[in-house]
């Protein structure tokens, strides 16, 4: 096992902030689509934007689907974005409905308002995550935080013992963080939230679940 | 709740910062990656770089600049003025920006708002967009007109159809510039702003005229816009972000402090 930490290249879009703000945190990247690399790193980062669908489709093509369950199990530390948090979970609403990892239980859905609440989708901008308590990679973090997300449906992990931080969108309270063990997971992009972001960035570069 | 955004407004010619002054055409004022450096520090919550020749002189796009930019800025930004193409899409997005802005390009060949939609994302494309306020007509039902070069050529485009048909191609986003409050620093028109944010489902940024806070505010709520674009009023230091969003935070709107 290296000290690298790894980026997953599957084709989900620009991988090019998260590099930015780990080399701005003093590591050097490794941006990689091969799943010996991704199996060698000591710490993986699983970034994505786009449709579940897509990303699911390249990381089975480019066989990262079985390296990033192989990563999971032996406990390394694994941080999912946005869509990469969203696939380690069953199942996805996206795209006449995709089945993800699995790694975790739980669905992706589509936000759906209750009558008379209008908000447009996707749910981009700036919101307030609530965190609950204080794990290694979402503590030091001022109260009220506020972080930059950009999608159109959700996370729902079965097990609500996971959520780490919530955030709410036109009346849907939704788990915005999540820790299972040695995976982290954020709907966020830290990588684009300033100051807060790239502080729950140094705090995975330094996590040793 | 989602937080109104308050986005700066960077004109790049030459990798500088450059502002249009009424009668001495450009006047640089600065090194726009180290602004947007300030501004990022100072809490804003976007940027913008637009670069104001390279549509006109057709030249590539700074990607240099772009990767400076993504390697010390850590909020979203845009990049506008000269994409040509989805290739060019592609290069601005791979160096590191959110989003990609297209005016007149789109104008000239909307389908370009859909290829990139679906080879980027609909949140990677925003359509940018100068409304000129005319007469009604038939072809111009909400009496504004889209024009293109500054507002030197109208397009025949009615600004709320064409925001409406730019959604319906997968625009993510809509940064509405009124070419009558322009440069007036009189505040934002309110009218046009609120006709189409409310006429689309996607975020509207409001553009042009703002001069105080206060007309943030009025934009923001009378306005219906998602976002505020703002550019002499702090490139100028009569206004900093914090003194920006303290005044709408305490008018009771929701802002990241």
């Amino acid at each position: 096992m290296s000290a690298a930490v790894a980026i997953l290249d599957y084709g989900a879009g620009n991988l090019t902030s998260v590099a930015c703000a780990i080399r701005h945190l003093g590591r050097e990247p490794l941006v990689t689509q091969d799943p010996a690399e991704v199996r060698a790193a000591g710490r993986v980062i699983f970034p994505g934007v786009g449709a579940a669908g897509a990303a699911m489709e390249n990381l089975r093509r480019l066989q990262l689907d079985r390296a990033i369950q192989d990563v999971f199990e032996s406990g390394r530390a694994v941080l999912g974005i946005c869509v990469g948090y969203q696939v380690v979970l069953e199942r996805s609403e996206e795209d006449q409905g995709t089945d993800c990892l699995g790694i975790l239980n739980g669905t992706v859905k589509r936000f759906r308002f209750a009558q008379g609440i209008v908000r447009k989708i996707p749910h981009m901008g700036w919101n307030e995550v609530n965190f609950q308590n204080r794990h290694p990679v979402f503590r030091d973090l001022p109260e009220k935080s506020q972080f930059y997300f950009v999608h159109s449906y959700y996370p729902v992990p079965d097990d609500a013992a996971l959520i780490q931080g919530t955030a709410v969108y036109g009346g849907v309270r939704f788990a915005a963080a999540i820790a299972y063990r040695n995976l982290a997971a954020v709907q966020f992009h830290p990588e684009k939230s300033g100051r807060p972001g790239l502080r729950i960035l140094e705090n995975f570069l330094s996590w040793r679940p | 709740m989602l937080s109104k955004r308050i986005i700066v407004c960077l004109d790049v010619r030459e990798r500088k910062t450059t502002k249009g002054v009424k009668f001495q055409g450009n006047v640089d004022i600065g090194d726009p990656v180290t602004m947007g450096e300030q501004y990022y520090h100072e809490g804003v919550d976007e940027l913008v770089f637009y670069d104001i020749t390279a549509s006109a002189e057709e030249r590539p796009i700074d990607i240099e600049m772009v990767k400076e930019v993504a390697s010390r800025i850590f909020i979203p930004f845009s990049v506008g003025g000269g994409i040509r193409s989805l290739d060019d899409m592609r290069q601005v997005l791979l160096a590191g920006a959110e989003k990609v802005s297209v005016n007149s390009l789109a104008v000239r060949n909307p389908q370009i708002i859909r290829e990139g939609a679906r080879a980027f994302g609909n949140q990677c494309i925003v359509l940018g967009m100068d409304a000129l306020c005319v007469e009604k007509s038939s072809s111009i039902p909400s009496g504004y007109e889209v024009v293109v070069k500054g507002g030197r050529e109208r397009t025949g485009f009615d600004a709320l159809a064409w925001a409406q048909r730019a959604e319906a191609l997968g625009a993510g986003e809509i940064c509405l510039n009124s070419i009558d409050a322009d440069g007036t620093k009189e505040g934002y028109e309110l009218t046009v702003t609120s006709r189409i944010a409310e006429a689309v489902g996607i975020p509207v940024i409001a553009s042009g005229g703002a001069g105080t806070p206060e007309h943030l505010r009025q934009v923001l709520t009378e306005g219906k816009a998602d976002a505020a674009l703002i550019a002499s009023m702090v490139h100028y230091g009569e206004y900093s972000i914090a003194e920006i969003k303290e005044h709408l935070a305490q008018s009771g709107l929701r802002i990241r402090l």
